[in-house]
């Protein structure tokens, strides 16, 4: 089989899994309610002081919901030794690292989508810089979780306290990306100063992890 | 190899006393080094500071090149080195956390600024560290050297990106004292080189001692375990 078919393949089972049994999202996204719930308990904010925290907040609630779909992502794998069918199968280990980062973004995309409806609603925002730069903040910071993500909750598989592993793991590597992606997003909300360079910072950190979680991935796998 | 060890620690000894004497000491004692005049005896902090800084870095990089010697080659010494190197960094870089608050404190007026350049990316670095060395106390796997390896990669790869992102935000961290020369005394630059000079080598002792001991635990282990197997073939 050839890279794309295999990792079409394995996309449409994992989101054909996804469809049906809605495990990861339905995680995810009460997981964030939750979080947000809790943030507007904690503050009162001001729509000004709103602007300043809501990029915080909403990040902070993806980050934190993303880590429980991306636990699940490989642990599924391992009943009835699917990953080590997989190591003996001929076909090389990027194309399902890069079906399931591919599945965890449109996952974590989903409810980014209804996560920012809710705060909008709660923390009642509006932008006052240009709103559309949201979008590529949200796609290529959601990559960068996402990819990073994938990559080490693989790497996290055979330790112990695994579900705390992947956080100790993710958090530290990924303070560039959420500085880019919390900055940006509040430089757009309060239309102080403009998001470009986090932006591109944004695209050059994914760039590079990319390419270094595909080249490495082979490793991971056969260490495992 | 022993007594090179020995000459070493006493080298260690004598450097890390002789630097101990010349950041305290001031000007009208013999060997001594000014007082910096707006901060006063507070300042001779940074001896230890920047010699903890510079060897942190050092180790930091001596972890990356052998993760990726190990990688390449396979080889078990690589990994030993890598292991202590991250050790040992960890420590100087806490180091480096401790005497800097100790430092603003006075100066400042405050122990920690939230939103400095410096500050941060010190801190972002020692965090990636310790995941490193999280990873390998928890994972189960025999593999535990390889996956190390990987992160240590990703964790080298993200320092640059940690500093670029922090880019906008400010600094009252002095400037570092390497890229301008010329604004800090020559005496007090030989007292902080000779203290790096005794850190770098009180590292190099105490790697070398933790680079044995973990040559004799993965010895020991190895015994223990071909142990078992020969009794349960009994």
């Amino acid at each position: 089989m050839s890279f794309l078919a295999t990792t079409r393949a394995t996309l449409e089972k994992d989101v054909r899994l996804e469809w049906r049994s809605k495990d990861a999202i339905n995680g995810m996204l009460f997981f964030s309610l939750l979080v947000g719930v809790i943030f507007s308990y904690a503050f009162e904010p001001t729509a000004e002081e709103s602007r300043q925290i809501a990029g915080g907040l909403v990040w902070v609630a993806v980050l934190f919901a993303a880590v429980v779909a991306l636990n699940q992502t490989w642990a599924r794998e391992l009943r009835n030794q699917v990953l080590d069918a997989y190591r003996v199968s001929p076909a090389p280990g990027n194309p399902l690292f890069l079906a399931k980062a591919v599945g965890n973004f449109m996952f974590v995309s989903v409810l980014e989508a209804l996560m920012t409806l809710l705060f909008i609603v709660f923390y009642k925002l509006r932008p006052l810089g240009p709103g559309w730069q949201l979008l590529p903040i949200a796609l290529l910071g959601t990559w960068a979780l996402v990819v990073n993500g994938t990559f080490f909750a693989a790497v996290s598989l055979r330790t112990r306290s695994r579900e705390i592993m992947l956080p100790v793991l993710l958090f530290p590597l990924s303070i560039p990306a959420l500085i880019g992606m919390v900055k940006g997003t509040t430089a757009i909300l309060t239309g102080a100063d403009s998001a470009r360079f986090y932006i591109a910072l944004l695209v050059a950190y994914d760039v590079v992890f990319t390419t270094a979680c595909l080249l490495l991935f082979d490793t991971v796998l056969e260490a495992e | 190899m022993k007594r090179g060890f020995t000459i070493l620690a006493i080298v260690t000894g004598l450097l890390l006393a002789f630097g101990f004497y010349k950041a305290l000491a001031p000007l009208d004692w013999p060997l001594g080094t000014p007082t910096e005049q707006t901060m006063g005896y507070v300042q001779r902090i940074f001896y230890y500071h920047v010699s903890s800084a510079w060897t942190a870095l050092v180790l930091f990089a001596i972890n990356f090149v052998s993760s990726i010697v190990f990688l390449v080659k396979r080889n078990e010494k690589a990994d030993i080195v890598a292991l202590a190197a991250a050790e040992l960094g960890v420590v100087f870089c806490t180091v480096v956390l401790v005497t800097g608050p100790i430092w603003a404190r006075p100066v400042w007026g405050i122990w920690w600024d939230p939103a400095d350049i410096r500050l941060n990316s010190t801190l972002a670095l020692c965090l990636i560290y310790i995941s490193y060395l999280v990873l390998r106390r928890f994972s189960t796997s025999s593999k535990t050297p390889v996956i190390a390896a990987v992160w240590a990669i990703f964790g080298a790869l993200d320092v640059p990106f940690v500093f670029f992102s922090i880019w906008f935000f400010r600094t009252q961290h002095p400037s570092p004292v390497i890229a301008q020369g010329g604004s800090l005394d020559p005496r007090m630059w030989i007292t902080v080189l000779i203290n790096w000079a005794a850190f770098l080598s009180l590292a190099w002792l105490v790697g070398w001692t933790r680079y044995r001991l973990e040559v004799a635990e993965r010895k020991v282990d190895e015994a223990e375990a071909l142990e078992s197997l020969l009794e349960g073939s009994q």
